[in-house]
């Protein structure tokens, strides 16, 4: 988003002249990230609405939008679908400052810097599917290092790592395969 | 199913391969926990001995029944025999986790095993 101070307009009064007026140009790209983080704040919703085995292991649909988004139009706009997600959904959910949105506040971040490298793999050998799992991973590594680091003190929460790696597996080959066929459909 | 498996790319079954080789070691490797590393024998609440797990060997604890008799190899400990009705700490068999402990009530003698850091013994949400 652009903004641009105006100057005062030249035929106006006295005290037009004094109150400028700021003008918000909304790009394209705006109303792009605006639909999709849409999209995932709905994905999002519907998710916390699901039943869960085990605190923390979710299928991650919202993510779907983001591979979505960056592999039509890169990584920074995903970035920004991406963080309005978790901004939005945690005040919609009421979990906005709660443990859960720091949670996913850190997975969505470790998950993007790893995207971040994952981009420059050639799209001909590494598809969505590729990109899904290594921020699934990523996701799931940084949230376990912040429930070490802050939630639960203590190596023991480290047994819980191969639930929480199996879970990252089989949700990032679907969430993968999801983005893969949404892209395959609708090729621009 | 012919249509998804179409969407996989080369790269796309190294990296599912690869992840799933990781999610299978990290299996037995994180299951366990910490390794236990010290034997801690009391009686009546009050330490009597705490035994590194490294050779094996046979402790004796005279309690108020008899003689308990600990026996130690590299990575465990059991309770070999005890004086006790009921031989619950006996049928425990080895302890191999950290925080694990099989107590001798009627002989006022119990096993625990500790790891590195011993301060929770148990974890909930």
């Amino acid at each position: 988003m652009t903004a641009s101070v105006t100057k005062p307009r030249p035929g106006g009064g006295e005290d037009n002249a004094a109150a400028p007026v700021i003008e918000l140009t909304v790009t394209a790209a705006d109303r792009r990230v605006a639909r999709y983080a849409a999209a995932a704040i709905v994905l999002t919703i519907a998710e916390a609405a699901l039943p869960s085995p085990l605190p923390g292991v979710k299928p991650g649909l919202a993510n779907i939008v983001t591979l979505i988004v960056l592999w039509r139009h890169g990584w920074r706009e995903a970035v920004w679908v991406t963080l309005l997600r978790v901004l939005a959904g945690s005040l919609l959910v009421g979990q906005f400052l709660a443990p859960g949105f720091f949670l996913s506040l850190t997975g969505a971040l470790l998950s993007l810097a790893v995207l971040a490298l994952a981009a420059w793999l050639p799209r001909r050998a590494f598809g969505p599917v590729s990109l899904s799992l290594l921020a699934a991973f990523a996701h799931i590594a940084g949230q376990l290092l912040l429930v070490r680091l802050w939630l639960v003190p203590h190596d023991g929460v480290f047994h819980l790592a191969p639930v929480f790696a199996s879970a990252a597996l089989v949700f990032g080959i679907v969430n993968g395969l999801i983005a893969a066929k949404i892209l395959e459909e609708n090729k621009s | 199913m012919k249509a998804w498996l179409a969407l996989l790319r080369p790269g796309d079954w190294l990296v599912m391969a690869v992840g799933l080789a990781g999610v299978g070691v990290s299996f037995p490797l994180l299951w366990h926990g910490g390794t236990a590393e010290l034997a801690v024998v009391k009686r009546d609440g009050t330490v009597v001995a705490e035994l590194p797990l490294t050779a094996p060997r046979r402790f004796d604890v005279s309690g108020p029944l008899g003689n308990t008799v600990i026996e130690i190899q590299p990575g465990r400990a059991r309770v070999a025999s005890d004086p006790g009705p009921r031989q619950y700490c006996v049928l425990q068999g080895w302890l191999t986790r950290p925080n694990s402990i099989a107590i001798c009530a009627p002989n006022h003698v119990s096993l625990a095993l500790a790891g590195r850091e011993g301060s929770h013994d148990s974890l909930s949400y």
